[in-house]
């Protein structure tokens, strides 16, 4: 599969943006090479959609921004997850958790339902 | 992350910057991208090229970037200043209660204050600004007939040419009109109780579409219904049909019995029509009736007329054509020999309601503005004596520091608070006064019942709460903003050298108070004089002591059969214990006037018809017990009733110009034009002011009510006692009830009342305008206290060195008081030449009073002063008690 041509569903990418700043503040860059890794190379967060969505987030309250020095010494934004941020997350997590589960169970199945009863 | 460096506490010195932010993250990125991919291994140019590509479209991400950042910015400032606000507003309540005292006061006065003028807006802008409650209101002509004798009163016109007008004009769209001499209690409702005394108007059957009124169930009159013989019908007012059928929504097509007749209810009008409060001031209408022209072609000029402009026509192009028509117009088609000619005098309907209480209005609207201006005067100088209390507190906040605009942003948001504050309770009781005043049926003033505070009142109040808020503050706020910090702080709130600007400023303001209290005074003194010179007019008759009761009688239309039971019921009426003598008129002075004409037999025709004079049917006894002065001859006797020859008794006004230099006993005069024959004159009684007090009195004659050639119109009896009239209303009417079962329960209403009723609208405004007159005097004399008290205050240790050094307490005091005078007096000398130089706006609103009048000056001058004394007295007592050595030691 190409990977550079997997397509991201609507609203994961905020989610995913969420997960990545779990572990501590990031830049931009930062969160594209870490949901690159992280996905072994099988995502690739596009520049455009990323910072719009990370500005949104922010303007939601969901992030915070702060400006810091990066590990070269440059200038940069840092985002960093808010209360608010936080449980949206866990909140995404879960939708996103009983989405695949019932979107396996129907690609998983190997026979048809069981006719239902009528009463 | 590592921690910010020092640099990045001046990035942004100049304020924040979203685009030149949104920059620099994606440039970041770029550039973390490109050393990533020369660490792969990348050649720096075309690592730069794959950087860029891999990215895409940048132009337009930096572009959204710097919207959304915008955004923020602007809402993270709202925010901020919001709580900035927040912060202040928690600030000034906090104030606000912790000087429960001064809040309390600077409420009240601006209540007070902003309530005035709220429910005298109110007022101005139901009577002058709205448009009558009418569609197209403007286009409503009320068209009088110009009396060529006397030049203000005005009269009405036959139906004959109310119709030629309708068929001749070409300005009018339509012309309509109402009987005019109509009275309370004119219709007998009889039911299974006692019959109920109405009041009824007959109208044009044009008259509601005319004025645009469209009945709210049935409809207007048909045109079967305005024709002789015809099936009687009426139109119900809303309040009758609320009150007498319970708002019955199935009321139209019942049938009512009206003096007898059963009428058909055909229509009820709209809760938002009040024929009353336009056209006839101070009375409630109950229903309507159609005019039948073709029965009253004969009672002469009866209708008042009112038109409806075409679309597009001004009142001068109606006047215009009104010049030249009015005069053709015919009084009797049936009687060519009674004359032609009208003269027109058209005013717009609005003017005819208000058009002379525009004067009194303005004045009184300019009573108010004084007494919002001597509030916001008083209200400076509380604040001024505030904040030299609190200059230390404002310094050590500026030394903490909060910037002089946000202290004063702060003074501002309290004066707006309390202003506010005063503007809610306001409205609240200008509610009251209001809701009062429209219930007062006893004020004939227009348009009284459909007062109410509406939108416009209400943007009103709030545009005088912000207006008087920047007033009051404006004098602390410029000192404030002038003020020096260091002084304040150093003068630590011994207030000794803070003074002395201080002091003169807060002068200013009592003389300018002093000076507008004089003002108002003024006017109050002069309103009042001319109000006791109309109560002094002799009227022609002695109210005092008389009663009067509407009566009913049934003579079958035989006179003599009249005579005797109207004899019958004088004799009755004047057994009852109290009453001393009794006598019946078919109208009464002061309320509906009609006029007939007499002439001297023997003089010329003359051109305009007959003179108009007021006609009065009496019985025997009734000038006696109106207390009317008989200068000349006799009464009228009950045997004068001779069919040919009436008499007649007419006041010395006719006496004067029909007879002059002759003996007027004796002489024949032509009443009506011949039409009702001649009569002889047999007395001649002193003039009775019949419109009112103040109008000069008209032309008057007296015939008998029982001769037979005059149809009676109606029948009051009047009674003189000395008793009050209600302990004998009770007798009165049973007597007349025994008399007549079906008498309805009229009351016995004093003439003292109908005299009130006349002079209502003078009394009304007197009372307003003194009553913000003693409303100023008050503020002033708080005004005038707070300084002088606080002057003593500041004083205290000097006047302590003062008597320690051997003065008197008699010295001290005299030295408050004095002080007090002096201002005072200035104030009273810039109010009295303000005063003068506006007397013009007032002068026609007097009566019988020179807007100079030295009385009133005299009496304004020692009120103003007493009160200073008084309120100047209080903190030269306090001085005067100052214990020396508690003075010093408190240094």
């Amino acid at each position: 599969m190409d990977s550079a041509k997997l397509e991201f569903l609507r609203g994961t990418l905020d989610v995913l943006i969420l997960k990545a700043l779990v572990w501590g503040p990031l830049h931009g860059y930062g969160i594209t090479s870490l949901i690159r890794r992280q996905s072994d190379d099988a995502l690739l967060v596009e520049e455009g959609t990323l910072y719009p969505a990370l500005w949104r987030l922010e303007s939601k309250g969901l992030l915070e921004a702060e400006w810091g020095l990066s590990e070269n010494n440059r200038k940069a934004k840092f985002y960093r997850l808010t209360a608010a941020g936080r449980r949206q997350l866990r909140h995404e997590v879960k939708t996103w958790d009983a989405y695949a589960t019932a979107v396996a169970k129907v690609l998983d199945a190997t026979q048809p339902p069981l006719p239902e009863e009528i009463g | 992350m590592r921690s910010n460096h020092f640099w990045r506490r001046y990035d942004r010195l100049l304020g924040p910057d979203p685009a030149s932010d949104v920059n620099d993250e994606l440039r970041f990125h770029l550039e973390a991208r490109i050393e990533d991919l020369i660490a792969q291994g990348w050649e720096p140019e075309a690592a730069r090229q794959e950087a860029k590509r891999q990215f895409g479209d940048f132009r337009t991400v930096q572009q959204i970037g710097q919207r959304m950042g915008e955004k923020m910015e602007r809402r993270k400032r709202f925010t901020e200043r919001l709580s900035v606000l927040l912060q202040d507003l928690r600030y000034t309540f906090r104030t606000l209660a912790r000087d429960r005292g001064f809040s309390i006061v600077s409420i009240l006065i601006l209540t007070l204050a902003i309530g005035a003028n709220v429910a005298v807006f109110s007022v101005v802008n139901t009577l002058l600004l709205r448009p009558l409650p009418f569609p197209n209101a403007q286009q409503l002509i009320r068209i009088h007939d110009l009396d060529p004798k006397a030049a203000e009163s005005s009269r009405p016109f036959s139906t004959d040419a109310l119709q030629e007008l309708q068929q001749r004009t070409r300005t009018f769209q339509q012309v309509t009109g109402y009987f005019g001499f109509s009275g309370p209690g004119n219709v007998k409702l009889i039911g299974k109780d006692q019959p109920r005394p109405l009041t009824g108007i007959s109208v044009a059957g044009n008259f509601f579409p005319t004025l645009g009124v469209k009945p709210l169930l049935g409809r207007n009159f048909s045109a079967e219904e305005i024709v002789r013989n015809s099936r009687p019908v009426a139109i119900l007012s809303y309040p009758f049909w609320k009150r007498q059928f319970a708002a019955d929504p199935l009321i139209i097509g019942k049938v009512i019995n009206l003096d007898g007749n059963p009428t058909t209810i055909v229509g009820v009008l709209p809760d938002t029509f009040d024929f009353g409060s336009v056209f006839s001031p101070g009375s409630k209408v109950d229903l309507f009736t159609p005019a039948i022209f073709a029965d009253m072609e004969d009672w002469g000029n009866t209708m008042n007329l009112v038109g409806r402009l075409k679309p597009g026509v001004t009142l001068a192009q109606a006047q215009a054509e009104a010049a030249s028509l009015f005069p053709q117009l015919h009084y009797n088609f049936k009687r060519p020999d009674m004359g032609v000619g009208y003269s027109a005098d058209l005013s717009t309907l609005k003017d005819y309601v208000s058009g002379k209480l525009r004067r009194s209005l303005i004045v009184l609207w300019c009573a108010v503005g004084m007494i919002l201006l001597i509030a916001c005067v008083n209200l400076s100088s509380l604040l001024l004596a505030r904040s030299a209390a609190r200059s230390r507190e404002f310094a050590i906040r500026t030394a903490l520091g909060a910037g002089r605009a946000r202290i004063i942003r702060q003074l501002l948001m309290e004066s707006l608070l309390l202003s506010l504050a005063g503007a809610v309770l306001g409205l609240g009781l200008a509610y009251g006064i209001l809701g009062w005043l429209s219930h007062q049926n006893s004020i004939a003033l227009p348009l009284l019942s459909s007062l109410h505070i509406d939108s416009t009142a209400l943007a009103w109040t709030l545009l005088v709460a912000i207006a008087a808020s920047l007033l009051f503050s404006l004098m602390p706020g410029i000192r404030l903003a002038t003020g020096s910090l260091q002084e304040a702080l150093k003068e630590g709130g011994q207030a000794t050298g803070e003074g002395k600007s201080h002091q003169r400023m807060r002068s200013v303001l009592v003389v300018c108070e002093v000076a507008l209290a004089c003002v108002l005074l003024v006017g109050a003194g002069l309103l009042l004089r001319s109000f006791l010179h109309v109560l002094d007019v002799d009227l022609g008759f002695q109210p005092s002591h008389s009663a009067a009761i509407s009566v009913s009688y049934d003579d079958g239309g035989d006179p003599v059969k009249r005579g005797v039971i109207l004899q019958q019921i004088l004799q009755r009426v004047e057994q009852i214990p109290g009453v001393e003598t009794a006598g019946i008129s078919d109208n009464l002075p002061l309320t509906i006037n009609r006029s007939w004409g007499i002439d001297a037999k023997g003089h010329a025709y003359r051109k305009h018809g007959v003179p108009d004079t007021f006609v009065y049917l009496v019985t025997p006894g009734y000038l006696r017990a109106m207390g009317m002065h008989l200068v000349q001859g006799r009464d009228i006797a009950w045997e004068d009733t001779d069919k040919k020859q009436a008499v007649v008794i007419v006041n010395e006004t006719v006496a004067r110009y029909l007879w002059p230099g002759e003996d007027p006993i004796g002489k024949i005069a032509i009443i009506n034009g011949s039409s009702h024959g001649y009569a002889q004159v047999i007395g001649v009684v002193a003039d009775v002011h019949e419109t009112s007090a103040e109008t000069a009195p008209g032309w008057q004659m007296y015939l008998s009510e029982t001769a037979p050639q005059f149809g009676p119109v109606g029948a009051h009896l009047v009674i003189r006692t000395k008793l009050p009239p209600a302990s004998l209303a009770s007798s009165v009417m049973g007597v007349l009830r025994e008399i007549n079962p079906a008498q309805p329960a009229y009351q016995l209403v004093p003439i003292q009342t109908l005299v009130d009723r006349a002079s209502s609208p003078r009394r009304f405004f007197v009372l307003l305008v003194a009553a913000f007159a003693g409303l100023g005097l008050l503020l002033a004399a708080l005004g005038i206290y707070g300084v002088i008290s606080y002057s003593v205050t500041r004083r205290t240790q000097e006047i302590g060195i003062r008597m320690a050094l051997g003065a008197t307490t008699g010295i001290v005091q005299r030295g408050v008081v004095l002080d007090t005078l002096r201002l005072t007096l200035a104030g009273i000398a810039l109010g009295a030449a303000a005063s003068l130089a506006s007397a013009r706006l007032i002068t026609s609103l007097l009566f019988a009073t020179s807007p100079w009048d030295a009385t009133t000056y005299a009496g304004m001058i020692v009120a103003l002063i007493a009160v200073a004394l008084v309120s100047g007295y209080l903190p030269a007592r306090r001085a005067s008690r100052i214990n020396p050595l508690i003075a010093l030691r408190s240094q």
